[in-house]
């Protein structure tokens, strides 16, 4: 690590984020940033440099927020210092945005030129018009032969209200107008203001904060009012925590020592923090002997919407997946979990995530990372109880319904759903809705796309409306939602019986207009899924006593093999060693054994 | 052992040493056939395979030390097409390396094209007792779908010839053709029960990965009967051996009670046995412990291996006792007189699961016999493979 001292002016930062629907080229435009400004060499560049995961390059999503701190030269003949905050695209990360967006003062809003706006560009440049960011906006992909920048300049104008007559025209891949975007970045974005300059109290804003193995907690900071230098002790002002600060630096992306960071400059600290738990995002970071007086507003923290339950297969990696947990957690504070132990599928953990994507991310690492094998039990959404005692309690898990006589209401919650989607697929994304209880609230067209809002049950949601929609769409549409409000429904608890026995982990609690269409479902899927036994099994749906569907699995006829002598011994042995390995992944009910995968295709249910 | 069940050759216990010799050579390969099996344009070189089929039983012979035969078994690939002086000769080296007392049973494995028939006399002067036949079935055009060489005229002939040159002789049928009911298999085996002897074999036909027949069923060429219709064939055959004297002893196998193959009787029974020729298996106990041993199934390549170190053998494993309490579960249930309980107990170290084996009394897919034997019922037997899966766990 080298040594960079030199106090910058603020007029010669520039704090900005990129905001982007995925797949429109966020990441490029920043990896192409990055090397203009010479923050790698040719040789240290792979692609997506800040999307350090592999789940993030493979599925090229960004999760984690990321910060580059990068030097640029004007044409102006100035040296200029840009930090860059890269946010996550997705719905689920939408925290991570806004706190991203708080710690700057523009953005960059990067579009498709031939795709144009879709959901997640609106929904993520009105957190940055809320955060009162300029915004440049730049058009991406302009070297395509679809590109329609004029077009789509429109559109913006049209659908987000602001003004695109001077957007940058560029090619991220190419390189193509990438010194364009730098110039308006200094000179159309504002440079960042301390209210009270260097001289006063150290005053901080706790943007982020990682672990890392080699140097614990590192904790990224934006710089409000005064100075935070190495062997300062300095105070969270929410926690009320005391730290010396080890380190202080910035990230080029590579990590380079600073002795200081001034008003308007964004970097790391370390100081010896043992947990991200401890760090609380949006805290105030102060100097203990010479404080701030005012503490910043902070963040709300970010709470899980969605809950499931993970198992291992495996019984045996019961105490490797709460280890494995455990290490996703201290980078991931939005994650959360608790022991659970369920009849069909044996100790796990009950996990709480910001969405069906988080869900989907933190079961890959842990599978991938950890080298675990697990089942997840169909999402659920958190649900209000009134119970007719007056009482009210959350419900993350259908299992802990308590007794239908003692509820009075059921309260779920509710999205505003924005879909953006060409024409022809208009009426199926209508119908979709329909289905799903939604009530729409907003239809509009710009050109030959139609915009539509809905407030949908977030019930509904979690249930593969974003793989249905994506198939009736053929991946043209685009979807986006925040969390509304609490209303009452109608639901009920959907138990599958299975040889008479229920599978606690297959309980689902559903709408009762819906309990019909997914208790076939699932019945149906589940006499595909289990394989046929020495004797038919009866499956059933139920709500309450009361069975509304029902399948049998056939009983095996014959499973002889015809011929077997001495030289089939080993073969046999083999084959036989096969379903003794294959019936440890099987869960006994009652009389019945089912076997994981089952539970894996039924929990994975789709509709066709 | 049985008692009410007939007057099978009885479990004494010692389930027996026997001597398997494979012949790897075909005149053609059946397209349902996964056995190791070659075909040869030029003429095989049999002195020098005799020798080397010699030089692999000296060197099994280190491995069990001495032991008295109970059944020689000489098996292919078409043993049939070996001069009665080959055979003759490899019985003589069963003789020299092990105790061979007289009037075991040994068998020959024939196909009963005429050709092959006139060998049988040959065949029995050299000291083979008994003949298993390859017939398949007793229709031209089913022959012709299973790729046999001969015709229903050639193996009756065959038939009476063995009959009249062997004290003991069995044939071979395959069942479950395509589109074949009921009927027209019940006519087919009550014509074969009259043909036979003492023994037949009747096997479903298989569709077995790697053969011509597995590549035409997958593309649709035929179809073979399904589940419930496999189910009835198998249950039709039950009924009809049975009423004729000739029940099953074995999931494929019918004797009159007494005349049950002795040698795959070692088998079934988990005894031990020497694999000796290309591609054989065996089962050596040594002490509390089991070696599995198997040869080069190449024949030439083989051929090399033994005459180069003195055996073709190429894996050599000791079983551990689950291994062969496995071994043991999956052969001894094929069996009609069942396992004999205490012995798997001894190897595997447990109890069956008291559930999965209740459940499987409950269904009445096994029954116990006594203190310690635990067998299939004919219900049973039907999902066998399951219900071994069951209990070994």
């Amino acid at each position: 690590m080298s040594t960079d001292s030199t106090r910058i002016p603020l007029d010669h930062i520039r704090n900005f984020s990129i905001v982007a629907h995925i797949d429109h080229g966020k990441s490029t435009l920043a990896d192409r940033l990055i090397q203009t400004c010479g923050g790698l060499e040719a040789r240290e560049m792979s692609e997506q440099v800040l999307d350090n995961m592999d789940i993030e390059k493979e599925r090229g999503i960004t999760i984690k927020a990321q910060t580059v701190r990068l030097k640029y030269k004007a044409n102006n003949g100035e040296d200029y210092i840009l930090n860059l905050i890269d946010t996550p695209g997705h719905v689920d990360f939408t925290y991570e945005v806004s706190r991203s967006l708080s710690a700057c003062e523009g953005s960059l809003l990067v579009v498709d030129a031939s795709q144009g706006v879709e959901a997640q560009t609106l929904a993520n440049v009105y957190q940055a018009i809320d955060n009162n960011h300029e915004i440049v906006t730049v058009l991406n992909k302009v070297d395509l032969p679809a590109a329609e920048p004029d077009r789509v300049k429109e559109q913006i104008e049209e659908v987000i209200g602001i003004d695109a007559s001077e957007a940058v025209l560029i090619s991220a891949k190419t390189g193509l107008g990438i010194p364009d975007v730098l110039e308006a970045i200094v000179h159309k974005l504002p440079a960042p203001k301390s209210e009270k300059g260097a001289d006063a109290p150290l005053k901080a804003l706790l943007v982020d904060s990682w672990y890392d193995t080699y140097l614990g907690v590192i904790v990224l900071v934006r710089i409000l009012d005064g100075v935070l230098r190495k062997g300062m002790t300095i105070r969270m002002m929410g926690t009320d925590a005391k730290y010396g600060v080890e380190r202080v630096g910035v990230i080029t992306p590579k990590m380079v020592n600073v002795e200081e960071l001034g008003p308007g400059e964004i970097g790391f600290i370390t100081a010896s923090i043992k947990e991200v738990a401890d760090t609380r995002v949006g805290d105030t970071i102060t100097e203990d002997k010479r404080p701030t007086d005012k503490a910043l507003p902070g963040f709300k923290p970010a709470q899980p919407v969605v809950f499931c339950g993970l198992f291992p297969v495996d019984a045996a990696d019961f105490e490797d997946l709460r280890a494995a947990m455990g290490k996703l957690r201290l980078n991931d504070a939005s994650f959360s979990f608790e022991m659970e132990s369920s009849a069909a599928l044996g100790f796990g953990f009950r996990c709480g995530f910001l969405g069906l994507l988080h869900l989907e991310i933190i079961q890959e690492r842990l599978e991938r990372e950890f080298n675990l094998d697990l089942v997840a039990t169909a999402p659920s959404v958190v649900y209000k109880i009134r119970m007719t005692d007056g009482t009210e309690r959350e419900l993350h898990n259908p299992a802990d319904m308590p007794d239908v006589v003692k509820i009075d209401e059921i309260h779920e919650p509710w999205i505003k759903a924005t879909i953006m989607t060409p024409d022809d697929y208009l009426g199926s994304i209508l119908k979709l809705c329909q289905d799903r209880r939604g009530i729409q609230t907003d239809l509009s067209y710009v050109g030959a796309r139609a915009m539509v809002s809905y407030e949908l049950p977030l019930n509904e949601v979690v249930f593969d409306f974003y793989d249905r929609l994506k198939s009736i769409s053929k991946g043209y549409a685009s979807f986006d939602y925040n969390l509304a409000d609490y209303r009452e429904g109608d639901l009920v608890k959907l138990n599958i019986l299975v040889n008479g026995d229920p599978v606690d982990a297959l309980s689902i609690l559903v709408h009762r207009s819906a309990a019909d269409r997914r208790g076939r479902a699932m019945c149906e899927k589940l006499k595909e899924l289990i394989p046929p036994h020495m004797f038919q099994i009866p499956i059933q749906a139920a709500i309450g006593g009361k069975v509304i569907a029902r399948e049998t699995v056939r009983a095996l006829r014959k499973d002889v093999t015809a011929k077997c002598y001495g030289g089939d011994a080993t073969r046999k042995r083999k084959l036989l060693e096969k379903q003794k390995e294959g019936k440890k992944r099987m869960r006994q009910f009652g009389k019945v054994e089912i076997p994981q995968e089952a539970f894996i295709a039924a929990l994975k249910m789709e509709e066709n | 052992m049985l008692g009410a069940d007939g007057h099978i050759l009885p479990d004494t216990g010692d389930p027996g040493f026997g001597v398997y010799l494979h012949w790897p050579f075909c005149a053609a390969k059946c397209p349902y056939c996964d056995f190791n099996s070659h075909v040869r344009h030029q003429p095989v070189d049999q002195p020098r395979f005799v020798a080397a089929f010699l030089k692999e039983m000296a060197a099994a012979r280190e491995m069990t030390g001495p032991r008295t035969v109970t059944s020689i078994f000489i098996g292919g690939g078409t043993p049939s097409l070996m001069q009665p002086a080959t055979v003759e000769a490899i019985l003589n080296g069963v003789a020299q390396t092990w105790h061979l007392p007289a009037g075991i049973e040994i068998t020959l494995e024939a196909n009963p094209s005429s050709v092959e028939a006139e060998r049988f006399r040959g065949y029995r002067a050299a000291g083979v007792n008994r003949v298993s036949m390859g017939v398949q079935a007793l229709n031209d055009k089913d022959l012709k779908f299973l790729g046999r060489l001969h015709n229903v005229e050639e193996a009756l002939t065959a038939i009476r010839l063995a009959r009249e040159i062997f004290p003991r002789m069995s044939f071979d049928l395959i069942y479950a053709r395509p589109g074949q009911t009921v009927e027209e298999w019940s006519r087919e085996l009550v014509e074969a029960i009259n043909l036979a002897v003492d023994h037949l074999s009747l096997y479903q036909l298989t569709i077995e990965e790697g053969t011509p027949f597995f590549g035409l069923h997958k593309a649709g060429k035929f179809t073979v009967p399904d589940g419930d219709q496999s189910a009835a064939l198998y249950e039709a055959t039950q009924e009809i051996t049975a009423r004729h004297g000739m029940p099953a002893y074995e999931v494929s196998n019918h004797a009159v009670p007494g005349a049950e193959s002795r040698h795959n009787l070692t088998y079934w029974r988990y005894g031990d046995y020497a694999g000796i020729g290309p591609g054989a298996h065996g089962r050596i106990s040594r002490g509390t412990q089991k070696i599995a041993t198997a040869t080069e199934r190449n024949p030439e390549a083989w051929l090399s291996l033994v005459e180069a170190r003195g055996h073709g053998m190429i894996d050599h494993e000791l079983l551990g006792y689950e291994e062969q309490a496995d071994e043991l579960l999956l052969m001894g249930l094929r069996l009609r007189e069942g396992v004999d309980l205490a012995r798997w107990q001894a190897l595997s170290g447990r109890d069956p699961d008291p559930k999965r084996e209740q459940l499987l009394l409950d269904h009445g897919f096994i029954e116990r016999l006594g203190n310690s034997r635990l067998r299939c019922t004919p219900s049973g037997m039907l999902i066998l493979d399951s219900v071994v899966a069951d209990l070994a766990c």
